[in-house]
């Protein structure tokens, strides 16, 4: 590891982390998926989580969202286990695990958010609060499509509003501008900017795009199974630290400021 | 006579109900079948029912033969009820524990059970009087459904569609995305393993009673239908109850009129209520 590449100074005492990772390592098999993998994320930061294909981000998201254990270490989401306080997350997961032949509408994935379990008849309450959070990422007119009539773009909004709806403290998503335009994508980070700043909320995103992570996180983590480098994109993203993680420079070059 | 002349029947009156009770809990099951491909787990299930039913009728008979009561045990569903329930587990560990998919899981199971009931059932000797044999299994006999059948049937249907309504939620959840689910708190295994459980025992009793072949058509073809036509998931499961209750009183009058096999009209029944929801139903 890089060792100006993860100077990030310690979080003051007596503050809770909005996401504590602690000494995490995962095997699948015979492959090292994660090695001790350790930080601490305060509240109210946007953190991106880059390296290259197969370098574990999804895992260690997934690990931290309780959907995998790891033989070692443990996350804290608000000093607590996932799943203790589930309100209290938001989640957006890659869109490539949708199932088209599920018959429901945006409404109601969007009322999941709120119910955790699947609505089999929509209140006028929910309602009101699903249309809120489809209008508040521009998709109001969706509520009664069916998801399986969705663009990308359009059902990205629809989960990104499932994660928004119970006003989550933590948002966490995986690779969210997947499969989605320009203009989606820019828009995406627009919402997320505006719900962190009404909010305070802190957001971690899984990606491959290493413009987005410089331009939009406060915080970064450049990963490859293990930490390579973890902090402000001006000090993380350099040439050293990108090279070590993703083993060539075509990164590092791309990036350059 | 007429169907109403019919009804006064002890006989056909058991035959509706049953098929009513079965409508409805199939109905029930069917949609989560269905969502998370596993039709096949039906037909599997439904073999497991018919090997664990072999093994039942042997034991019986070669517990008689050797002059030895079995007590409770006396007749073959209260063995082929938990072995349908063990091949339940072994296919929901087959799945989860290792790289198998469930068809793969599905049909190692399948094949293992009707060759065990098959060679159990020749085994048998053909006067042993057990109120079952393998062709009644196979085919089965909704109008030769007697008293202490439907009993159980409806019991059956009244717990079995109590437990699948309370956990419809958490089900349809974790059936249209086990991540977020399990992110939301839900145990999606063990939910997963209540769901295999429940559908082993509405499986075993049902087939045992009305053969594997109606039971199979009564799992997967209304709630198919239902899926075709519905827009959301609370309405694909009132629409499968329904297709089931409704192909079940037009197969066993059509089958009054027309004077043929009551199961395989009940079969049709269903198959002509799909076919309209396939050519025109939601795209």
């Amino acid at each position: 590891m890089a060792d100006d590449a993860n100077s990030r100074p310690p979080l003051p005492v007596g503050q809770v982390p909005a996401l504590h990772v602690h000494h995490i390592s995962l095997r699948l098999g015979d492959a090292s998926i994660l090695e001790d993998v350790s930080f601490d994320l305060a509240a109210g930061e946007f953190l991106a989580i880059v390296g290259p294909n197969g370098a574990g981000k999804s895992t260690l998201v997934k690990v931290v969202l309780g959907l995998k254990t790891p033989q070692k270490g443990h996350a804290l989401i608000f000093g607590q286990p996932a799943g203790v306080e589930p309100k209290r997350l938001g989640y957006v997961p890659q869109l490539k695990t949708f199932d088209r032949t599920f018959p429901a509408t945006a409404e109601e994935l969007v009322i999941t958010g709120l119910r955790q379990s699947w609505p089999a008849r929509v209140r006028s309450d929910e309602a009101e609060l699903a249309a809120v959070a489809l209008e508040r990422v521009g998709a109001g007119p969706l509520a009664r499509r069916p998801l399986a009539r969705l663009s990308g773009g359009e059902l990205q909004r629809a989960y990104l509003a499932r994660a928004l709806v119970r006003r989550p403290e933590l948002v966490m998503l995986d690779e969210p501008a997947t499969g989605v335009d320009y203009l989606a994508e820019h828009d995406l980070y627009d919402l997320l900017e505006t719900y962190q700043a009404d909010s305070g909320a802190t957001i971690v995103m899984v990606t491959h795009d290493l413009s987005a992570a410089r331009y939009h996180a406060s915080q970064v983590l450049v990963i490859n199974r293990r930490v390579h480098g973890y902090g402000s994109p001006e000090v993380v993203m350099s040439e050293e630290c990108l090279e070590q993680a993703f083993g060539h420079r075509h990164h590092a070059h791309a990036l350059s400021v | 006579m007429s169907i109403f002349e019919a009804l006064a029947f002890p006989f056909f009156q058991r035959a509706l109900f049953a098929g009513l009770a079965i409508a409805v809990m199939a109905g029930l099951l069917g949609v989560f079948v269905v969502q998370r491909r596993l039709s096949f787990l039906g037909d599997g299930l439904a073999h497991a029912a018919f090997g664990g039913m072999g093994i039942g009728a042997f034991v019986i008979v070669a517990a008689d033969l050797a002059g030895s009561q079995m007590g409770l045990v006396n007749h073959p569903i209260l063995i082929a009820l938990p072995f349908s329930m063990l091949a339940a587990l072994v296919i929901a560990w087959l799945r989860r524990g290792t790289r198998l998919s469930s068809d793969t899981a599905i049909g190692v199971s399948f094949a293992v059970s009707v060759a065990l009931g098959v060679l159990l059932f020749s085994l048998i000797p053909p006067d042993a009087n057990l109120g079952v044999s393998a062709m009644d299994l196979l085919f089965g006999s909704i109008l030769g459904v007697r008293a202490s059948d439907l009993w159980l049937i409806v019991a059956v249907a009244v717990l079995a569609s109590a437990l699948l309504l309370r956990l419809w939620g958490r089900l349809g959840y974790a059936t249209f995305d086990d991540e977020l689910a399990r992110g939301d708190g839900i145990n999606t295994d063990r939910l997963e393993l209540v769901l295999f459980l429940t559908a082993a025992v509405i499986i075993a009793v049902s087939a045992s009673v009305v053969g594997i072949i109606l039971m199979a058509a009564y799992l997967v073809i209304p709630a198919a239908a239902a899926r075709l036509l519905a827009r959301t998931l609370a309405q694909m499961t009132v629409l499968a109850v329904l297709i089931g209750l409704v192909s079940t009183v037009a197969g066993l009058a059509l089958s009054f009129y027309l004077d043929v096999p009551s199961g395989a009209t009940i079969v049709l029944t269903q198959a002509a209520l799909f076919v309209p929801a396939a050519l025109f139903g939601r795209r």
